[in-house]
């Protein structure tokens, strides 16, 4: 078929690859950060007794999880500056990708909520600490143990996410692997190297999370 | 926001914008058939196979559950051309969305399999049905009704995906209304009423998904 492969092209640009490799990480880390805070209001909102609280940590996340990411990114970069609201592209791709984590975040951690035994707080409660510091020092460290492992596949799909910041001109390994595969036409070569770089990624983040898990673990 | 003109847009833009959601439609159903028909089998192979085969199967779904959907589209689409496989555009986006719905729902697949007790296979073998006979009558059956919910979830997971394929130059919804907007700039209303076609989709998807759990779920 007459195609040799030549990985030269793709080695000499392969640290801008790796830069954005880095910057997807980066981008993943941020987001997950602030999508754990989204997350955790939406799903003691979703549980309160509040029901304006609750229809609207409900709306939230029904609204988030059933539209696509591509056109909340579109959204946040495009249409948002119409209502004054102007940000950078990596701004603007971060926050929609930490509201959109903070939707699926929500129902880990309201799973997380319910799964936890109601004597945890009522103890709280009987050793004299107020319904908030229960909550902040006893009810959020147990439940995030518990959802580690939830919260690990979570952060692996956000960084698989983080390849549409491409889409909006992010320089993040997938807009170089585009950009070297148009400048060189080294097709075959360029998208093999990016999605083993993904692939490989993954795997370390799939293993390290597996560690912490165990060192993490409520001994039982 | 002036809402009567956003009106008279949408009624100008009503053929693009149904053409675009027949699209989206279309490449979901085919990437969700044709990839859970295929899954079916990786998940078959997974769960059944001869270690080799096995060993196979599981390199290809670690690998695309690895690779950001985008990259898969992107190199689908790309490296088919190279190859010397000539498809258009949306073949190739419905082919890169087949095979990433194949490793997920391969992966469901096995869970479920794998998760039904030992003893079943046990008692239908004491019965004297054959494999083929355990699998059709005792096994499949059950495996389906688990993997339900989490089917559902995938295919709404493909209509969000679609919106990929407007990358790579497919008129899918998510495209036409770009092409919309960039006639008439409304970019925050033509922008959100496409999440909200987006929504409705997936939201009917869930719906009926909870209509057929409720149909098939084993009354206590």
């Amino acid at each position: 078929m007459g195609y040799h492969l030549n990985f030269a092209a793709v080695w000499r640009d392969f640290d801008l690859l790796l830069s954005g490799l880095g910057l997807g990480l980066a981008l993943a880390v941020v987001s997950i950060l602030a999508g754990c805070v989204i997350g955790l209001v939406a799903a003691f909102a979703m549980l309160s007794r509040i029901r304006p609280a609750r229809i609207a940590a409900t709306a939230y996340v029904t609204a988030i999880r059933n539209t696509p990411i591509l056109v909340l990114i579109f959204f946040s970069y495009f249409a948002l500056p119409q209502m004054g609201l102007r940000f950078g592209k990596i701004e603007s791709f971060v926050i929609t990708l930490a509201i959109y984590a903070g939707a699926y975040l929500t129902e880990v951690f309201r799973a997380g909520l319910l799964s936890l035994p109601k004597g945890l707080r009522e103890a709280g409660l009987a050793i004299g600490l107020t319904e908030r510091q229960t909550r902040t020092s006893i009810i959020v460290p147990v439940m995030l143990r518990n959802v580690l492992p939830s919260l690990g596949n979570n952060f692996i799909s956000l960084f698989k996410d983080t390849s549409l910041a491409a889409a909006i001109a992010v320089p993040e390994l997938t807009y170089y692997a585009r950009k070297i595969n148009v400048e060189t036409f080294r097709v075959i070569e360029t998208w093999l190297v990016a999605s083993l770089m993904y692939v490989a990624a993954c795997y370390l983040i799939a293993a390290g999370l597996r560690k912490v898990e165990r060192r993490l673990a409520i001994p039982r | 926001m002036d809402v009567q003109y956003f009106i008279a847009e949408l009624w100008n833009a009503r053929w693009a914008v149904a053409m675009g959601t027949g699209m989206t439609l279309v490449i979901s159903a085919l990437a969700i058939t044709l990839g859970s028909t295929l899954g079916l089998v990786v998940g078959l192979g997974l769960t059944y196979g001869h270690w080799t085969l096995r060993f196979l199967v599981r390199v290809y779904t670690d690998f695309i559950r690895g690779t950001p959907v985008f990259v898969l589209v992107l190199a689908s689409y790309y490296i088919l051309a190279v190859a010397g496989i000539q498809l258009t555009a949306f073949e190739a986006g419905v082919f890169a969305l087949t095979v990433f719905c194949s490793s997920h729902v391969g992966e469901i697949v096995r869970g479920a399999l794998q998760a039904i007790p030992a003893g079943q296979t046990e008692a239908s073998m004491a019965v004297g049905l054959t494999f083929r006979q355990t699998f059709a009558y005792v096994l499949l059956p059950q495996a389906l009704r688990q993997i339900l919910p989490t089917w559902v979830n995938t295919a709404t997971e493909m209509v969000k995906a679609s919106t990929l394929l407007s990358v790579i130059g497919v008129v899918e919804l998510l495209l036409s209304v770009q092409q919309v907007i960039s006639r008439n700039f409304l970019s925050l209303e033509f922008y959100f009423f496409a999440g909200f076609l987006y929504f409705l989709i997936n939201f009917g998807i869930e719906r009926v998904g909870r209509y057929a759990e409720r149909r098939v779920a084993v009354v206590p």
